[in-house]
């Protein structure tokens, strides 16, 4: 059985949080079909409130410390990332982008990534499309096709009877399990020293 | 070992009373702290390089050269000089003419420069930074160590027959440290060289202090200069003392909550933990600093920031007398003690790169042949003759 590591971002302000919730759901989803595919998921989940002053700080600083340092080091270092936010005044939480501003720019390459997205009302569901997907895209990540996006009626059942919650949660869990299983584990972060260039290379770059 | 401090020259308002100087007050304050030093006895004084408010130290070889004049002994140096946006022929002679002033007295360290605009300003790209650093010191080196420079390259326009003067001081480069914080490449163009690596240490925490220095001397290595453990490193740092450690809590908190690059943000209880920053008694410094030597190795230089954040110069004479008279005699001692043979105790001094020089046999021309081969020609004059690849038009 091989195993390979999801890192959860949620960016959730309550306790509990819907956010969290749609979370905690996406991820149980890619570790059933990773199960199915024979390969144990190792999930870690943090949520950026437990951050946010860390976060202000390491945008302030330009260095990240503690619990942020470590929660950075899951994020970059995980075979596949889920993350979560609540729709504020149209887009992403201003805590959430100031999260993704602080990790690496090189970091999540061609990482996969489930977008996921929590509101009152569906009405902005697009955001996911229109204001995350392309943060990831510049971050030359992988998203996967299905952007899953959760109002507050969907957790009733009655957002939408046609294609239900589960029934997306599901189908993006499974975008995430194919990409995650189809690339090798990430082997531990390599350090920025091991790939440097020698002088010879710095030089022929000129 | 080698203390000293350096300034980044900012201007900026005091918290406490609400006062700015003006850029006047502020370059005297800066000369003023540099002959303190000196008189003071701390071994380096090094400027920043800036092209914008709230910063003065545009022109550092001019600062450089007028304190060549009035100190006697400290040793004059820059905290960087922008080896990306200045024309490298203007570094070789700027800096040449500084080492002749100085009698010697004085290196440099190159750096990239952490200002976005200043590239556009100079007519560069700051996404090019690290390609510029490469060219640019590589064209340094040739306009020191050759009499006659023809050259080509990516960022500045092609050199036939130029001759950078002065020639250095007896034939041989100022010492040349490259500073860096983060990147690796950096690290690796010092240890090519076979230069000084400066981490500037503060505002960072030591672990990524500890891992590029690491990175250089084991490159150090690698290109055959000495061992490792020989590999000329310096460090960055930051303090505020007092007598009493409660005082300097008291005083310097104000200054750190409104300080430019890290205020309004971590605790100075967090940053101060975190960084290399230290506030409180003489001895606390002492015993922070002592632990530099754990986490990089034997090095030969450490410079502190002292003068910024808006603190008053009458403050900042204060910081230079207890760092020369308390803090400085311990902490060379206790790096002294542990110091192993083999490893240098300070950067090479002038005399000793022209000893070393010599002994190889490599000391360069010293001057240009005597006569004046170029001004009032043209190029229609000198196509005339025949010219020697490498040799000046007319030779």
């Amino acid at each position: 059985m091989s195993t390979r590591k999801i890192a959860v971002v949620s960016a959730g302000l309550s306790q509990p949080s819907s956010t969290r919730l749609l979370a905690d759901r996406l991820a149980q989803a890619a570790t059933a079909e990773l199960g199915e595919r024979g390969i144990t998921a190792e999930v870690a989940t943090y949520e950026l409130r437990d951050l946010a002053h860390e976060i202000t700080n390491a945008m302030l600083t330009g260095f990240p410390t503690g619990d942020l340092r470590e929660a950075l080091e899951a994020v970059t270092g995980a075979d596949g990332l889920i993350a979560v936010t609540p729709i504020f005044t149209t887009s992403y939480s201003g805590l959430f982008k100031s999260f993704v501003d602080v990790i690496d720019k090189d970091a999540l390459r061609d990482v996969p990534v489930l977008i996921g997205a929590t509101g009152g009302t569906p009405r902005h569901s697009l955001a996911t499309e229109h204001a995350l997907r392309p943060l990831f895209t510049y971050l030359h990540a992988d998203p996967v096709t299905t952007a899953v996006f959760a109002a507050t009626d969907d957790w009733a059942g009655e957002g939408d009877e046609v294609n239900p919650l589960p029934e997306r949660i599901r189908r993006a869990g499974r975008e995430l399990a194919e990409k995650i299983a189809a690339r090798p584990a990430r082997s531990a972060t390599a350090d920025a020293f091991d790939g440097a260039p020698d002088f010879a290379e710095l030089l022929g770059r000129v | 070992m080698q203390f000293g401090i350096f300034t980044v020259s900012d201007v900026t308002t005091d918290p406490t009373t609400g006062r700015t100087p003006d850029d006047t007050e502020r370059v005297r304050a800066i000369l003023t702290i540099a002959q303190h030093a000196d008189q003071a006895g701390l071994d380096v004084f090094a400027t920043g390089e800036h092209h914008n408010p709230p910063f003065v130290a545009s022109s550092p070889t001019t600062m450089l050269g007028y304190l060549a004049g009035t100190t006697k002994n400290i040793i004059l140096s820059t905290a960087t000089t922008l080896i990306t946006t200045n024309d490298p022929v203007k570094i070789a002679e700027d800096y040449a003419m500084l080492q002749v002033i100085s009698n010697g007295r004085m290196d440099l360290m190159m750096g990239r420069g952490n200002t976005g605009p200043v590239y556009p300003w100079f007519g560069k790209d700051i996404r090019q930074g690290i390609n510029l650093a490469v060219e640019n010191y590589a064209l340094l080196r040739r306009l020191w160590e050759e009499e006659v420079v023809d050259w080509q390259g990516k960022f500045r326009t092609p050199l036939q027959g130029f001759t950078a003067t002065p020639r250095p001081l007896d034939g041989v480069p100022p010492f040349v440290w490259h500073g860096s914080i983060r990147s690796p490449e950096i690290a690796e163009q010092a240890a090519y060289y076979g230069d000084g690596f400066l981490h500037n240490n503060i505002f960072w925490p030591i672990e990524h202090t500890k891992r590029m220095v690491q990175y250089y001397r084991q490159r150090y290595e690698h290109y055959g200069h000495g061992q490792a453990s020989q590999a000329i490193v310096g460090l960055g740092g930051q303090f505020f003392a007092r007598k009493n450690s409660q005082d300097a809590w008291n005083e310097f908190r104000p200054y750190f909550d409104n300080a430019p690059v890290y205020g309004h943000g971590p605790s100075m209880e967090d940053f101060t933990r975190e960084t290399p920053l230290t506030v409180g008694s003489p001895q606390q410094i002492i015993d922070r600093y002592a632990t530099m030597r754990e986490e990089v190795g034997d090095y030969q230089r450490q410079m502190f920031l002292i003068d910024h954040a808006g603190l008053p110069l009458k403050t900042v004479l204060e910081q230079i007398d207890i760092l020369a008279e308390e803090i400085v005699p311990a902490l060379r001692k206790e790096f002294e003690a542990k110091r192993p043979a083999h490893v240098p105790s300070d950067p090479p001094s002038h005399a000793e790169r022209v000893a070393k020089a010599r002994a190889e046999g490599k000391v360069h021309d010293q001057h240009v042949a005597g006569e004046d081969r170029w001004t009032g020609r043209t190029a229609e004059d000198d196509a005339a003759q025949t010219a020697t690849r490498g040799a000046a038009f007319g030779l």
